[in-house]
């Protein structure tokens, strides 16, 4: 319906910006998102001993990133994403103990295989709401890790999976004992995995889910099969999640129960909550406070962390609900 | 004006709350391109009336057709997507997006490109501009790119009828557009609403008689969830039970 | 094999008693005012620790504990809810959820760095202690004084609830808040009662479990999870749902654990799912 004649690229009078300008800025990538990915390349060089906790934060952060999707931008609030992680853990597991160890492909089986999972049981969460919702997530969270427990002669049981022998990348780059490997593995599947996200969320389908985010009742009101977008982002989570277990599987050679522990569900919503939600970088940047946190703190009783993290998470709710991303916007912008 | 083929039609809608009865036996028809107006005491069943023409209700007995077909049994946005679309008497926007995302987002999901997750949303060029025409023409285009929870008043007013527009409806149910927003600005939207094409069938409830008089061109008058009278506005207004409605509803208070 | 399933049973139901008492409190205050308290079970571990220094420190019986079980965790929710909760009113049930979290993780925390985090034992009134006899079949005395008190309390909530003035406003107010306001109800002061009553009902519950699953500092999230199973399967705000989800629940789960210790959770969950997929209000609630 525009106006022929006036040519596309003159902004129309009066408004102080054209549309298309301003969406397009939306997604323009900022400087910040530039320095985090080039301060990303610091532990190569200058904590080379920590490599192996940067690649557990950079998996964690895929972790968080899948659930932002579905938490932060659809609203849909899950106590139970782990079993996904895990899903995808155990398969690339199995993957390579059939025979298969090759990295790439081996993450992208497991992350389709949770992926599948993933969209069976989205016909169930898109039919509900609030408690019921959180209940059914917490319900098939613990379902999932039951039968990994219950299974163990396939899944290893309580002693996890043993015997896994993962190739090297691109047959030339062995997963070595210091994790340069693993963190440039992890490192780069995690960004893949936010282009992926960023795609998703700067799209039409991005906008409806914020959409059903912010007023659901609206949504049918303009004719949106909101359910069916529901399902696919659910899918779409559930698969990246899944190859973030596997990618664990890989750079560990190990998969425990714990991969779909209630406890890395539970880890991962925190977060999301100190990050600041529907960010993707709020999940980003929660994985890592936290999980350096955890790290800095884990020579102390356990009791300690539990406490301060509880604190913390107590703080945070009540004076930067938005997450230390939203605070810091804030800040940036000059006024909220 | 005269008679043409009836677009939207309700036959004995009925629907009782336990034992309140909020619809008894309403049964209307809207006339292509009509301007008619649904008035009544507060209570009457208005609100609930649309709620029950759009399917967010579901009717104890009765059918609803839009143009001869059958609509009873459909979901609401299969409805909208058949061309009858509502707004809401409290706004229900989306407070943290603008109002060029909000539009764009009912373009959008009209075409069915909502699902492109792969493409972004400066790449679906003509649904942007089709929203930004909306805007524009609803005196938006100015605010197109500020946050809805950021618009005045009489704005989201505005921005509760160009989301309905974005679905192109063939039937429009306004469910009190002006609620709120003061005298002279209501004026101006209602202009907008009278601009709006001729073909387009549209039922608005309100309870400013001026306005009532000045745009529609039929009126129903429901009472206690039933249809007291349908007929054009001066016989309305020189109706004897239709004063003794809102006389007498005067008086108890 | 009879005697068997009888015992079973009987376990099954004192279990079940034993989680109503701790989960009816959260199903009244959620049906009231849609608060998200996962701080909940924090409370049934407080009443917990409660006892546990009482009998021990102060050397006084057990059955003098309970009621100080329940007086304590009334008053110090109350505080909470005062000060802290009441902030989050329109928060989201995100917030919520998270905040009240955080409250559990910081009363573990601070439990286990008072008491350490082992298992606390406590010492029983005789007559509590063994099993009585009855129909040729033994049953554990201290699961028919939880059996017995339990069902005392449902007797006083239910007539509480009917027959008092008090109970009516409440009702009103978890039926339609709005309108209650409407009628001039105080729904402000009739919430912080309720919460009180409700977090006391889960300090008393936390002081019973001890006897039966011990207490520690996990208790909190342990529980927690059973009475969210409760209250979500049961319907928010009903009391007969929270009695009828409870009893099912501790009979699978003693019965399951009994039978088919395999797969009893795994069957525990998929009931769950499959209640709130068919009827997410739960069995007896609304909306």
């Amino acid at each position: 319906m525009s106006d022929s004649t006036v040519p596309a690229s003159n902004p129309p009078s009066g408004p102080p910006s054209n549309p298309h300008d301003w969406l397009r800025r939306q997604r323009r990538w900022s400087w910040y998102e530039i320095g985090f990915w080039v301060l990303a390349f610091v532990p190569f060089f200058f904590f080379p001993t920590y490599l192996t906790l940067a690649s557990s934060i950079a998996i964690t952060a895929l972790f968080a990133l899948s659930v932002d999707l579905v938490l932060g931008y659809a609203g849909i609030i899950t106590l139970g994403h782990a079993m996904f992680f895990g899903l995808g853990a155990y398969s690339a597991g199995l993957i390579t103990k059939a025979g298969w160890g090759e990295p790439l492909t081996g993450l992208l089986m497991a992350g389709a295989f949770a992926a599948f999972i993933g969209f069976l049981s989205s016909f169930i969460i898109v039919r509900v709401q609030h408690l019921a919702l959180l209940m059914i997530t917490l319900g098939l969270g613990f379902l999932t890790e039951e039968l990994a427990n219950t299974m163990s002669w396939l899944t290893g049981g309580t002693d996890g999976l043993q015997g896994v022998d993962v190739w090297p990348v691109f047959n030339t780059f062995e997963f070595d004992l210091w994790g340069y490997t693993a963190y440039s593995y992890a490192l780069a599947v995690l960004f893949i995995g936010l282009l992926v996200a960023r795609r998703i969320v700067h799209s039409s389908f991005g906008l409806s889910l914020r959409g059903v985010r912010e007023n659901l009742t609206r949504m049918p009101a303009i004719g949106s099969p909101y359910r069916r977008h529901l399902q696919i982002v659910y899918t779409i989570s559930a698969g990246m999640a899944g190859i973030a277990g596997a990618l664990l599987t890989h750079t560990t050679e190990t998969v425990s129960l714990d991969s779909l522990s209630f406890q890395r569900s539970a880890d991962v919503v925190v977060m999301l909550i100190l990050g600041g939600t529907g960010r993707l970088y709020g999940a980003i940047l929660g994985a890592v406070i936290f999980m350096v946190a955890r790290d800095q703190l884990a020579d102390m009783n356990p009791q300690y962390w539990y406490f301060w993290i509880g604190l913390l998470l107590m703080a945070v709710v009540l004076f930067m609900p938005n997450g230390i991303l939203g605070g810091l916007a804030r800040l940036v912008k000059g006024r909220g | 004006m005269g008679v043409g083929e009836t677009v939207l039609e309700t036959s004995a809608i009925s629907k009782k709350f336990g034992s309140l009865e909020v619809a008894r036996d309403v049964s209307i028809a809207l006339p292509r391109g009509a301007r008619h107006a649904l008035i009544g005491p507060n209570g009457a069943g208005k609100t609930t009336l649309i709620n029950l023409i759009t399917g967010q209700i579901k009717p104890d007995s009765g059918r609803i057709a839009l143009e001869g077909m059958d609509i009873t049994g459909l979901p609401v946005a299969a409805r909208v997507r058949r061309g009858l679309t509502r707004t809401f008497q409290i706004n229900t926007l989306f407070p943290d997006l603008t109002p060029i995302e909000a539009v764009t987002l009912a373009v959008c999901e009209r075409e069915e490109i909502s699902s492109q997750f792969w493409r972004p949303l400066t790449a679906q060029t003509a649904a942007i501009d089709e929203a930004f025409g909306i805007l524009k023409q609803l005196r938006l285009a100015d605010v197109a790119t500020q946050t809805t929870r950021h618009l005045a008043y009489g704005q989201q007013r505005l921005l509760e009828i160009a989301l309905a527009l974005a679905t192109r409806p063939k039937v429009l149910l306004l469910d009190e557009p002006a609620a709120g927003v003061p005298k002279d600005e209501s004026a101006m939207l209602f202009n907008v609403i009278s601009a709006l094409p001729e073909d387009m069938t549209i039922l608005f409830i309100e309870h400013d008689m001026s306005i009532v008089f000045r745009f529609a061109t039929q009126i129903i008058v429901l009472v206690s969830g039933g249809v007291l009278v349908e007929a054009p506005p001066d016989e309305v207004r020189n109706d004897e039970r239709v004063r003794e409605v809102y006389l007498g509803h005067s008086h108890a208070h | 094999m009879i005697g068997n399933l009888a015992v079973v049973l009987f376990d099954g139901v004192a279990f079940g008693m034993l989680l109503f008492v701790l989960a009816v409190g959260l199903s009244v205050t959620l049906g009231l005012m849609n608060f998200v308290n996962l701080a909940h079970g924090a409370f049934a571990m407080l009443g917990g620790y409660v006892t546990v220094m009482i009998t021990r420190e102060l050397g006084l019986p057990f059955l003098w504990s309970l009621p100080a079980a329940f007086i304590v965790a009334a008053v110090v929710s109350v505080a909470f809810e005062r000060t802290l909760f009441r902030r989050l009113y329109g928060a989201g049930e995100l917030n919520q959820v998270l905040f009240t979290i955080g409250l559990v993780f910081v009363s573990a925390a601070t439990a286990a760095y008072f008491f350490g985090t082992g298992q606390q034992p406590i010492q029983m009134p005789s007559f509590l202690q063994g099993a009585t006899e009855i129909g040729g079949l033994r049953f554990g005395s201290y699961r028919i004084f939880l059996i017995i008190i339990a069902l005392v309390i449902t007797g006083l909530l239910v007539a509480g609830l009917e027959y008092t003035r008090f109970g009516a406003q409440v009702r009103a107010a978890v039926d339609n808040q709005r309108a209650a306001k409407g009628l001039g109800i105080d729904v402000d002061t009739i919430f912080a009662i309720t919460f009180a009553l409700g977090s006391g009902l889960a300090g008393l519950g936390g002081a019973l479990a001890i006897e039966i699953v011990g207490l520690d500092p996990s208790f909190g999230f342990h529980y927690l999870v059973y009475v969210l199973i409760i209250v979500a399967v049961g319907g928010l705000g009903s009391i007969r749902g929270s009695f009828v989800a409870a009893l099912v629940l501790g009979i699978c789960d003693v019965g399951g654990k009994y039978f088919v210790p395999e797969i009893g959770a795994f069957l525990i969950y998929l009931l769950l799912i499959a209640i709130l997929f068919v009827r997410p209000q739960g069995l007896f609630g609304k909306r």
